[in-house]
């Protein structure tokens, strides 16, 4: 009879992991459509007169930046799986590489922003073209950053040994935002360059 | 048996011991993650809100009912905004600037769908709570910070925001351009992200509710009405409100870093500004795809309440329950087409006006059969006028004569002459304003016995609903022909223009007509407060409905179901079925239980069960005496 009462339970919280998890689907449309909103938002400023455009090549820095996130969505599945096997110390080193993956990524965009500026391509600028470029990756980098929370917090629940359900749950979680992310950047990337 | 009914004292033991744990005064009350709680402080924060919003209308229609009189009182409460007693025009701007923002995202987006949406979709689902109880409960502080943030306004040097709740650049990105530009504008765009926040918060855990968490039995078919409204609600605001997240990050950056997405070639107190090449039509294009959903967002929820309202106080089946799914969800996807007729006169190419007119003049076919099955639902029905059942059918009214109205700002042609005319202010205020205004007060009458296990008085409530109906079309009717003569909207003094001087008289009539039904809110805001404490006791279904939210406990426990969480046989409209002894046959009676009102199509194509009641029926036929034969 107990194990029957748990069987309830445990139902329930399952239906409760699964619409967390769908929360975050529908938290990551959401995202889209903000970005979907600046690539028309581009699109039409851009459309209004030929004085307006990138009008420069974006820098090298951005096809570095890319194989980092890149490389980091690859360690983080790694450090997915090993948690579904309780491989722990694996989950974690691939884990903090993922971080630093990201951190890299992070510094290369702003690497990229000196380079852009040092061309004259400012933020502040008559042709908002351009200003899209910073605008584009600034709330790209934002979301980066919540991103290494999220990969923080998964990092902490395996160092304080959360329950296996709930590692693997929290990594889950990590892991797909995380690809989201790669997959924004390479997005958000070749709507720039095929407009440059 | 007994393994059955040792779940359910366990699931009573486990839900007991949560209830009684962790809760301390500010986990219950303020911090609460119960969706119960976290709705009644949404509602309570609307109603703060609403009355708020109204006082700022009273006193701007104060202004243009008498332009020229001195109001002494107005200036020991107002200090320099009404200097000798007189509303100066910039504090009129900024009065309806906020009366605008507050209403529709304060009032009908927040205040409705964040308490209906929060009560209504786990208890008329049979779920325990939220999919996320800590991102509900962080929406409503979201919600109440933007709130403040809001409300601050007005005690800052400069004053609120001025620049319409459209916030159009360039007056809202030049900071000097009017008093209200200035930081009165910054703190309406904090609380405008807060409040995003808030909503998209709010809006995935109602999404994510009703696909995950519905109880046994409870197919997207035999989901009421309303939660299908709140369902699509929440769909439209998820797409819709990131899109002006990005429309006001850009805006802020002209503001204040001096780029140029909106801003061009401005010459501001004979200063030129250095920004050049931006497009203030790129904002129009961004706000309106947020903006027109936005309507359809304060709107259908209005729709969704009403529906299981008059079905209920009808005593019979809503008509056409698929009808109006289908509708619900033509309208969802429309609105997101539609949003240049808000733009006809930006110098829009005419091809696209037209495009943009063949769209908003459909949705009058969904909106159409709405309103068809409204009334096909009232004909001939056994019908209650409770104070809820009056706000519904008020709600009917305004959505059909509010929304013929849009037929003709819908058209591009014609809204050459009717835009940002009077005209515009009386449509979108009857369709959009006062029906959603009247779903909302039709669901506080309706399910107040849910939230405070009482009942509100029901002659304060007809006094308050006569009140109200009478006045908001006092108010707003007398408005289409001012537009009809060309009145501009937002406009500080009719004395200014000959033309308009003759409408002063109507201004007068309206200004008189808000102030008496503003007063006949006193009616209700009295009901809602003092019937908490001194309110008839309700019975666990005082209406007579068939959802299950009234299948909980009057008294409100954590996880709302003592015990396992009922299962659902049938749609929830199962009122004054032939055959069956009782007027309502609720969600979670099996056909079983009522082999002498069951029809075949009941059974959806069940073979079996089909053959059982026939099997009954010729067993019945037989033994029934001929008098209890129908």
């Amino acid at each position: 009879m107990i194990a029957m009462a748990q069987y309830t339970q445990n139902k329930e919280d399952l239906t409760q992991q699964k619409a967390k998890k769908f929360n975050l689907w529908l938290g990551m449309i959401g995202m889209f459509m903000m970005f979907a909103a600046l690539s028309s938002g581009f699109i039409v400023y851009t459309a209004g007169g030929a004085d307006r455009g990138i009008k420069t090549l974006l820098p090298q820095a951005f096809i570095y930046s890319t194989i980092l996130i890149v490389l980091s969505s690859v360690t983080m599945q790694l450090a997915y799986v090993a948690a579904k096997r309780t491989l722990f110390t694996r989950q974690r080193i691939l884990l903090v590489i993922t971080i630093l993956l990201g951190l890299g990524f992070f510094a290369m965009q702003v690497h990229a922003w000196g380079i852009l500026s040092d061309r004259g391509v400012v933020f502040v600028n008559s042709n908002a073209s351009q200003s899209f470029i910073y605008v584009f990756t600034g709330m790209h980098l934002a979301h980066i950053a919540a991103g290494i929370l999220v990969l923080v917090r998964a990092l902490v629940g395996r160092m304080r040994n959360v329950s296996q359900v709930n590692n693997v749950f929290r990594m889950d979680l990590a892991a797909l935002f995380w690809h989201f992310l790669g997959i924004l950047w390479i997005y958000i990337y070749v709507f720039l360059l095929l407009n440059q | 048996m007994s393994s059955i009914a040792s779940v359910g004292t366990h699931s009573v033991d486990h839900h007991g011991e949560h209830g009684h744990h962790h809760e301390s005064f500010w986990t219950k009350y303020v911090f609460s993650q119960d969706h119960k709680m976290i709705a009644k402080q949404f509602l309570i924060t609307g109603i703060v809100m609403a009355v708020f919003a109204m006082i700022l209308s009273i006193l701007f229609r104060m202004q243009l009912a008498w332009p020229d009189k001195e109001f002494p009182i107005l200036e020991v409460f107002l200090g320099k905004w009404a200097e000798g007693g007189r509303i100066n025009p910039e504090f009129f701007l900024a009065l309806v600037t906020i009366h605008g923002t507050i209403m529709v995202f304060f009032v009908l987006t927040a205040g409705l769908s964040g308490t209906f949406a929060n009560l209504l979709i786990p208890y008329q689902l049979g779920a325990r709570d939220m999919a996320s109880p800590f991102m509900n409960m962080l929406s409503y502080w979201f919600f109440f910070g933007a709130c403040v943030v809001m409300i601050s306004s007005f005690f800052i040097e400069s004053g609120p925001a001025s620049a319409g709740w459209t916030v159009y650049p360039p007056l809202s990105a030049v900071p000097k351009a009017i008093s209200g530009s200035g930081l009165g504008m910054t703190l309406w765009l904090i609380s405008m992200v807060m409040f995003i926040v808030s909503q998209v918060l709010g809006g995935t855990n109602y999404i994510s509710t009703v696909l995950n968490m519905r109880t046994k039995g409870m197919d997207l078919w035999k989901m009421p009405l309303t939660i299908w409204a709140l369902f699509l609600t929440a769909i439209v605001g998820l797409l819709s409100f990131p899109v002006l997240v990005s429309a006001v990050v850009l805006l802020i950056f002209d503001r204040s870093m001096g780029t140029s997405f909106y801003l061009s070639e401005l010459v501001v107190q004979g200063q030129i500004l250095p920004n050049e090449g931006g497009s203030p039509i790129l904002f129009q294009h961004l706000f309106w795809f947020l903006g027109h959903p936005e309507v359809y967002i304060v709107l259908m929820p209005a729709l969704g309440l009403t529906s299981e309202v008059i079905s209920t106080n009808s005593r019979k089946p809503i008509f056409g329950y698929h009808a109006m799914v289908y509708s619900l969800i033509g309208i969802t996807v429309l609105s997101f087409i539609v949003w240049g007729h808000h733009m006809f006169v930006t110098g829009m190419n005419p091809f696209l006006g037209g495009v943009f007119m063949i769209t908003t003049l459909i949705i009058a076919v969904p909106s159409a059969v709405k309103s068809f099955n409204y009334l096909a639902t009232l004909w001939r029905g056994n019908i209650r006028f409770t104070p809820a059942m009056l706000f519904a059918i008020g709600m009917v009214s305004f959505f059909i004569s509010g929304g013929l109205t849009g037929l003709y700002l819908g058209n591009s042609a014609l809204d050459i002459n009717l835009h940002d005319t009077y005209f515009v202010v009386a449509h979108f205020h009857l369709v959009m304003g006062s029906a959603s205004i009247f779903g909302m007060l039709c669901g506080v009458y309706h399910w107040y016995p849910k939230m405070f296990g009482r009942m509100m008085n029901e002659k304060l409530g007809y006094l308050h609903f006569w009140l109200t109906f009478v006045g908001a079309y006092f108010v707003f009717f007398p408005m289409h022909f001012m537009g009809i003569d060309g009145v501009p909207r937002r406009y500080y003094a009719f004395t200014e223009f000959p033309f308009m001087e003759k409408w002063i008289s109507v201004n007068v009539f309206i200004t008189w007509s808000a102030i008496i039904a503003g007063l006949g809110q006193i009616a209700f805001i009295w009901n809602f407060f003092a019937s908490m404490r001194y309110g008839k006791v309700a019975t666990q279904n005082p209406w007579g409905a068939n959802t299950l939210e009234w299948t909980t406990p009057v008294k409100h426990i954590h996880g709302n179901w003592p015990g396992e969480i009922p299962t659902v046989y049938r749609w929830p409209y199962d009122y004054s079925k032939p055959g069956h002894h009782e007027d309502f046959i609720p969600q979670t009676v099996p056909f079983s239980e009522t082999m002498s009102s069951n029809l075949p199509h009941d059974f959806e194509g069940n073979v079996e069960a089909e053959r059982i009641q026939r099997e009954w029926e010729r067993a019945n036929a037989a033994t029934q005496p001929e008098s209890e034969k129908e």
